[in-house]
């Protein structure tokens, strides 16, 4: 006790306060608390763990395939690259034609190319045929090669030929070659298995014939490591052949396999000789013989404007905007939606809101002043619909609600209602906002009467007794007091409605359906999951900053569910 | 985040496969279908039959085909397929096959052969439309009206849908711009085999709206089967489309007065996808299952459970009674020659293409109300 008041009466004049062990007070302090947070992040960590494994990183991931758009660069690498000298103005070149052939060859191989016709034909319609009928053919154009080398020489047939040629006898292998195309496979295939591919491109084939080995690479990778098979022993794909028609219709190239020693020479000497027979008018031919849309200006403008690793395109979308070869612009007046969908998600959440505040208010206030056995039969009215089936209570107002339904029989049987003139009350906006109202009711209900509970009924009685009117008594003193309950009701009301799709979807009709079916529709039904993300995010961004709002207007600790 | 997913899914992978390595047919599958009359006559037909062949066999029911693309993707992705075989419609079939989703097979070698020995390709034909896509049965989306509210002139003819005049009252019209544009341009005055050259262009999509719009304001849209059969036994609606099956089941079994309009009924196939990369037990299993379910005889039984028609062509002879009813079955064939005498085959390819563009169009002239 002395020594702890000498060193607090030193403190001022000499040094800082030291801990009973020596070590300066604040640092002492600092670790005991540091210890302290340690210790209960420790004890949270189970479910932080839980959380972030099974909520927030799969929510990431979903929102991360907005922007996402990797596919295109993954199957087409060459045509991307050739793609970037385009002008935009005519026809790519024969070589943007001869990189496509080469990276839908591997694709239709991969299977992968028919994914791509699917993104692509979200943005412009016509391209998933495309794609699928051009892999279907695309061993067609390669067999035209393939043809002219066997008849110059049938050892091309053998599949042992090709590897030795390939690997020059076992010549120094060209491993950056390789490494790359390795790198472009695994991108292309998400799962391919990894392992020992019993092949490698000798160097000096690779500096001779550089389309070929890149070809054969491509098929020893593929045949290894995908199919589990022995390169040695297959035959190379029409490709192969169709790259070696490549490499041998540069004049160089003929020359310098002249002087060639290696397996094979003799052969690719003969095939260097037969260079004129081979098909005339190249790739680009070829493939407006498949299907003359290879020309169209604007399949070519699609490839090129989504061919960036990561795009605005979904989102634009999701605002009726669109990415084009000259920018963004609006999108067709006749496919504009989502603005509109947004403005009335909005709108109908809202009077959602406010009719489930106007009906579950005084339920609330019946459920805390009533007596005990009164109010527990109530309680029960209220919760029995709140166990019910979602399906079984939209059902059960298409049954009350429709033309021939309960409501309009009363009606026309009273006599308000004349037979002919029956109301419309479903399939339009009224009968989902009627429908979400009774299925939401609940969640407003219940944290109201939690707040209005704690409220003590004396605090009426003592404003009545000082003179107060009852609606005075209401509006000044009760009212004030379960805002908080109003509060947390509106918070669940509203974000459970914005989301809600199957009530919408069932008793909607075209003019009471919400944002959130549309993205059901595209995950489930089109598959565009990136415009789903997309819209998701919106949708996601649009409710935090109403929270955000409503913190700042009516403060979050405002907020009571009881 | 992707690597992880991965390697949480091959450890899962794993797993599995130490677990059942040892068997060489799984003794368990799980079959995905759609629920209801359809699935039970499938458990009737083929199901059941199988299990008797096979005691200790556990046959797993999943009702998800309506969202079996964008689930079985999520599992491929996820790396962990627990479905064996699923059914959809032939255009969900194309795009799995497409997505490399579903295992490509060869029809020959999978399937049996006719009774008589004609090979299954010949017996099927062109409906295998899908390398990955094994039919079942044909079915049709058609048109059914109350025939307490039309007159004396029934219904004939698939204009008569647009005829307000000769037909008031609601109709019921399903929710997408499949079977209804084709419909619509019928009705405008274009002969039906260039439907699909017009409705490429912009003024043939315009043509079509032009006619739905007509009718626009007496149409309820539909998106699930059961509404138009609702709609119809409640009489909200004088005359709506579904698939013939469901109204099979208003007439007949729940005998509502409503008949049948055919005329241009839109033929479309269901049938089974093997789901691709299953490990080689449960391939094999699925592999013996498929090729029992889909023989001559088993299409043909399933046939006294559900009015939709058997994809084989040496299955139709065979089609006998109602299993409970005991009715002729044939006449209640969409492929029946009386019924089928004006139809439509879903063009999958083109829809293939057309779908995302003219659904956007389609459901922006919807919400405009």
């Amino acid at each position: 006790m002395s020594d702890a008041s000498t060193s607090m009466s030193d403190a001022s004049t000499a040094g800082p306060m030291l801990a009973a062990d020596g070590t300066p007070l604040k640092r002492s302090l600092r670790k005991a608390l540091r210890r302290e947070k340690m210790r209960a992040l420790m004890l949270i960590a189970p479910l932080l763990f839980f959380i972030l494994l099974t909520f927030i990183a799969p929510i990431a991931d979903m929102l991360f395939r907005s922007v996402e758009n990797q596919i295109v660069s993954n199957t087409l690498p060459r045509t991307v690259i050739a793609l970037d000298d385009w002008d935009g103005q005519e026809e790519p070149g024969e070589k943007v034609y001869q990189a496509l052939y080469f990276d839908l060859f591997v694709a239709a191989e991969a299977k992968e190319h028919t994914k791509l016709g699917t993104r692509l034909n979200y943005e412009e319609t016509g391209i998933s045929s495309l794609f699928r009928t051009t892999g279907r053919r695309s061993d067609d154009i390669g067999e035209a090669y393939q043809d002219v080398f066997e008849d110059v020489d049938p050892r091309f047939k053998e599949a042992g030929f090709w590897y030795d040629m390939m690997t020059a006898g076992g010549g120094e292998p060209d491993t950056a070659l390789m490494s790359e195309r390795l790198g472009t496979m695994n991108r292309l295939i998400a799962d391919l298995a990894s392992g020992d591919i019993g092949f490698a491109p000798a160097a000096e084939i690779s500096a001779l014939l550089p389309k070929t080995a890149e070809a054969y690479t491509d098929f020893a990778i593929f045949t290894a490591l995908a199919d589990g098979d022995v390169v040695a022993e297959e035959d190379p794909w029409e490709a192969v052949y169709a790259a070696l028609g490549v490499d041998l219709a540069n004049a160089e190239t003929r020359d310098a396999v002249q002087v060639y020693e290696g397996p094979g020479a003799d052969a690719l000497r003969a095939a260097a000789a037969a260079a004129d027979q081979l098909p005339a008018g190249g790739f680009k031919s070829a493939f407006l013989d498949v299907d003359e849309d290879w020309a169209s200006q604007g399949v070519w403008e699609t490839i090129k404007t989504y061919s960036a690793s990561y795009t605005p395109g979904y989102f634009l979308n999701s605002v009726d905007l669109e990415l084009s070869a000259d920018g963004i612009s609006p999108r067709d007046e006749d496919q504009q939606i989502y603005i509109l969908l947004f403005k009335r998600t909005i709108f109908m959440s809202l009077t959602i809101m406010f009719s489930c505040i106007l009906l579950g208010y005084p339920i609330a206030w019946l459920l805390a002043n009533l007596p005990v056995r009164t109010s527990n039969l109530l309680l029960i009215l209220v919760l029995l619909p709140f166990w019910t089936s979602l399906l079984v209570r939209t059902s059960a107002w298409k049954v009350l609600l429709q033309q021939q339904g309960v409501i309009n029989d009363i009606l026309v049987w009273s006599g308000i209602v004349d037979d002919a003139n029956r109301l419309v009350m479903i399939n339009n906006q009224f009968g989902t906002i009627v429908a979400m109202t009774h299925i939401l009711l609940p969640f407003m209900i219940l944290p109201l009467y939690s707040v209005m509970q704690t409220i003590p009924p004396s605090y009426l009685r003592a404003a009545k007794s000082l003179g107060a009117t009852n609606w005075t008594a209401f509006w000044r003193v009760y009212f004030p007091q379960s805002v908080p309950g109003i509060g947390a009701g509106s918070i669940l009301v509203f974000i459970l409605s914005i989301g809600y799709y199957i009530t919408p979807e069932l008793v909607g009709g075209t003019t009471g359906t919400f944002i959130s079916n549309r993205i059901a529709y595209h995950i489930s039904s089109s598959l565009n999951w990136g415009l789903a993300a997309a819209l998701g995010s919106i949708l996601l961004a649009a409710v935090l900053i109403l929270y955000w709002a409503y913190d700042k207007i009516v403060g979050i600790d405002n907020v009571k569910l009881g | 985040m992707r690597r992880m997913t991965t390697l949480l899914a091959t450890s899962a992978l794993a797993v599995t496969a130490s677990a059942t390595f040892a068997q060489e047919m799984a003794d368990s599958m799980t079959l995905v279908s759609w629920g209801g009359a359809y699935q039970a006559s499938q458990r009737n037909a083929y199901a059941e039959p199988y299990k008797e062949m096979h005691p200790g066999l556990e046959v797993v029911w999943d009702e998800s085909s309506n969202e079996a693309v964008a689930k079985l993707r999520a599992m491929n992705e996820a790396g962990n397929v627990t479905w064996d075989l699923v059914d959809v419609v032939a255009s969900d079939a194309m795009r799995l096959c497409d997505e490399g989703l579903a295992m490509e097979y060869d029809p020959d070698e999978l399937l049996a052969p006719a009774p008589d020995g004609t090979p299954a390709s010949e017996d099927f034909g062109d409906l295998i439309v899908s390398d990955c896509f094994i039919p079942q049965i044909v079915y049709s989306t058609t048109f059914g009206y109350r025939t307490d509210m039309v007159g004396d002139t029934p219904p004939d003819d698939i204009c008569d849908v647009f005829d307000l005049e000769a037909y008031p009252g609601k109709r019921s019209l399903e929710k997408r711009p499949i079977n209804n544009m084709e419909w619509a341009l019928l009705c405008s005055g274009v002969a039906k085999e260039d439907i699909y050259d017009v409705l490429e262009t912009e003024e043939g999509q315009n043509q079509a709206f032009a006619k739905l719009d007509t009718i626009k304001d007496q149409v309820i849209w539909w998106s699930a089967g059961a509404d138009t059969p609702q709609l119809l036994a409640d009489g909200e609606v004088v005359m709506g489309s579904t698939y013939n099956g469901r109204l099979f089941s208003v007439i007949e079994e729940q005998d509502q007065p409503v008949a049948m309009l055919w005329d241009a009924q839109v033929f479309d196939l269901d049938g089974w996808i093997i789901p691709a990369g299953l490990p080689a037990d449960r391939l094999a299993r699925v592999k013996d299952f498929v090729k029992f379910a889909t023989d001559t005889q088993r299409l043909a039984d399933q046939a006294a459970y559900i009015s939709y028609g058997p994809a084989r062509q040496s299955s139709a002879p065979l089609v006998g009674e109602h299993a409970e009813l005991g009715i002729d079955m044939a006449p209640h064939m969409p492929t029946d020659p009386d019924n089928a005498q004006n139809t439509f085959l879903y063009n999958y390819e083109w829809w293939a293409d057309y779908r995302d563009d003219l659904d956007a169009k389609f459901q922006a002239w919807l919400a405009k109300g």
